[in-house]
């Protein structure tokens, strides 16, 4: 069943898990309302009539601060099954407007994104903020029209030419049609360094990240909840993926746990999780990713013995810990073999 | 994209996928057409035997990272046996350019290992020529896909500025005598573009821009000798093994495909 479609990409591909909601915190929302969309108004020329008597499910969120809320992933790869819905995505709502923080693995998670959203407020949405370039995270962009302005990192545009393409031909296999209406939807606005949104008596600050899990990172802070999205430069539950740089990564770590946060929304994981303490298992592995592969390295071990020994131990904290550990290792030992 | 890079059927691929063994010579169907044909191209229709029990290739079944796969041809020849080895080629026949390089080798040089970036589920070919100047083949079965054009990898931009950076390292082992053989490893920081990576911004094709030669010599003598392809990957690393002739220095040279020549020289390191 093409489990392990794209090895360059592995965060494709269908293995079957399902989980339900976590119920941390307030009630998760789940109207039984269903809300036919007028795709055709959202998508331009690629909707078909067909699809305005689609029934869209809102997608499950949960309230975890005053007018911020998220869905919570599935601890999974990619597939047509889950509809791509294994990031965490959410959304902040302010007196002006709605930011949305990533749009999810495919158009139809984000068309169910947009109905939750449309469940809680009639208020505009002003920004969708990409926190890396992953199509689970960016793959429902296409859902979100103008006047929306697109907010990404500085590296994202070019992130997203360069892969995009890419990762549209690599997922085929793992998601099928589901793939036919995704586009690859850059931001308009970058964030260099840092930058503020105002959603109306709400401050949102951006920062971009060297390259830590990919090189696309931007993490976003609500100041007036103590709310910290990270996108995937923390993961929960959910073996990291080093796609960027494990020395860059480790470092920013740090740079984060030192941020006035009370709480952070993984990129995979739970809908949220108490700030500092939830960076502790992920920075234990990837100090032990680290220290294991200086060590290979040191001892001469090859690269291809070295990718199925490194982290080893790290095994039973992990889900997906086979799918991803030796692709991490192998990125790892390639970057740290250099110095 | 990987349209443009496939160059055999998607039957030739079904039908190796379904049962293979390592190590085992050519059956009928269509991959072994796809490689006969690049047999014949790649070694002027000289005949191939079967290298099983003489040569070994070593490449995970299932690929982590379809851009950077280990790839470990060794000879293995039965004790007693004088026969020395000249060459080696890894092959990887469902990849754009199959030849994914040619390894001329010197005196005492047994084990070549490499990483390569493999295209989709395709049959790979260590070929090697002996003394006895008949050629080997033995192959092995890889599941992978998009390799070839996948992009770069991240942090391109500031690996760029460090393009032709060599590293050299030797590896020791504890009390052996000072001509066993040893270890050691070239790397060369390198994009080696396979020009099949397509600039989405300009829609463009990224030139070729890959090492096409690397050297190694122990004092003046030849170890080493790679004739590279696209498929070799970024920044490309060698380990061999060799016999110590003695030499104080070891010297390394690369030349791209712009012509660039890259150069370095590295004192032996005692075995201790």
């Amino acid at each position: 069943m093409g489990r392990k479609i794209c090895c360059d990409a592995n965060w494709a591909s269908g293995a079957d898990e399902t989980r339900q909601m976590s119920s941390l915190g307030s009630r998760p929302l789940r109207s039984a309302a269903v809300i036919p969309l007028f795709i055709g108004l959202l998508l331009g020329t690629t909707a078909t009539p067909t699809y305005s008597q689609e029934v869209i499910e809102p997608l499950s969120v949960e309230q975890i601060a005053s007018g911020i809320y998220v869905h919570s992933g599935e601890i999974a790869l990619m597939s047509a099954a889950n509809e791509g819905a294994i990031a965490n995505v959410g959304f902040v709502i302010g007196d002006k407007g709605v930011a949305v923080i990533d749009t999810g693995g495919s158009v139809r998670e984000g068309r169910r994104l947009l109905a939750a959203i449309h469940q809680i407020t009639d208020k505009p949405i002003l920004y969708v903020i990409n926190t890396h370039g992953h199509p689970d995270h960016v793959f429902g962009n296409a859902v979100f029209q103008p006047p929306t302005v697109f907010v990404g990192s500085h590296n994202l545009p070019r992130e997203m030419a360069e892969r995009g393409p890419y990762y549209l031909n690599s997922f085929r296999s793992a998601m099928g049609a589901l793939l036919d209406e995704v586009k690859i939807v850059p931001p308009s606005v970058t964030v260099d360094d840092q930058m503020q949104l105002d959603l109306g008596h709400r401050k949102l600050t951006l920062t971009a990240w060297r390259a830590s899990h990919s090189d696309s990172d931007l993490t976003v802070f609500d100041e007036s909840s103590g709310v910290l999205f990270a996108g995937d430069l923390v993961f929960l539950r959910h073996i990291p993926v080093l796609d960027g740089s494990l020395r860059g990564w480790l470092k920013t770590i740090d740079e984060l746990a030192k941020l006035p946060a009370k709480s952070v929304v993984p990129g995979h994981g739970p809908a949220s999780a108490p700030w500092p303490a939830a960076i502790d298992s992920e920075r234990d592995y990837l100090e032990r990713l680290q220290s294991d592969c200086l060590d290979l390295i040191k001892r001469g071990i090859p690269l291809a013995a070295a990718s199925q020994l490194a982290a080893a131990s790290e095994k039973s904290h992990w889900e997906l810990f086979d799918e991803y550990n030796a692709r991490n290792a192998t990125a790892a030992y390639s970057e740290l073999e250099w110095e | 994209m990987i349209g443009t890079c496939l160059r055999a059927s998607a039957v030739a691929a079904l039908i190796v996928a379904t049962s293979w063994s390592s190590a085992r010579p050519s059956l009928a169907g269509d991959a072994d057409d796809s490689w006969r044909e690049i047999a014949n191209n790649a070694f002027n229709g000289r005949p191939l035997a079967d290298g099983s029990g003489l040569i070994t290739l070593e490449m995970p079944a299932r690929a982590e990272d379809a851009a950077v796969v280990p790839a470990t041809m060794r000879t293995n020849l039965p004790v007693g046996d004088t026969r020395t080895l000249r060459s080696l080629t890894l092959v990887i026949d469902e990849n754009p350019s199959p030849v994914a390089a040619t390894f001329n080798v010197g005196p005492g040089v047994t084990m070549i290992s490499t990483r390569v970036r493999v295209n989709s589920h395709t049959k790979v070919h260590a070929v090697a020529e002996l003394s006895d100047d008949r050629l080997y083949v033995v192959d092995t079965y890889v599941k992978a896909s998009g390799g070839c054009s996948a992009p770069m990898a991240n942090s391109a931009e500031e690996n760029a500025t460090k393009i032709g950076q060599m590293q050299f390292r030797q590896f020791t082992k504890t009390a052996e005598p000072a001509n066993a053989p040893r270890e050691a490893q070239i790397m060369v920081r390198h994009p080696n573009n396979s020009g099949l990576q397509r600039d989405q911004v300009t829609l463009y094709y990224i030139p070729l821009f890959i090492v096409r030669q690397l050297r190694v010599w122990q004092g003046d003598q030849l170890v080493l000798e790679m004739d590279g392809g696209i498929s070799i990957s970024e920044n490309p690393n060698i380990r061999f093994s060799y016999a110590p002739n003695g030499a104080s220095t070891f010297r390394t040279e690369a030349i791209d495909t712009d012509g660039h020549v890259f150069k370095g020289e590295w004192p032996v390191e005692p075995a201790t």
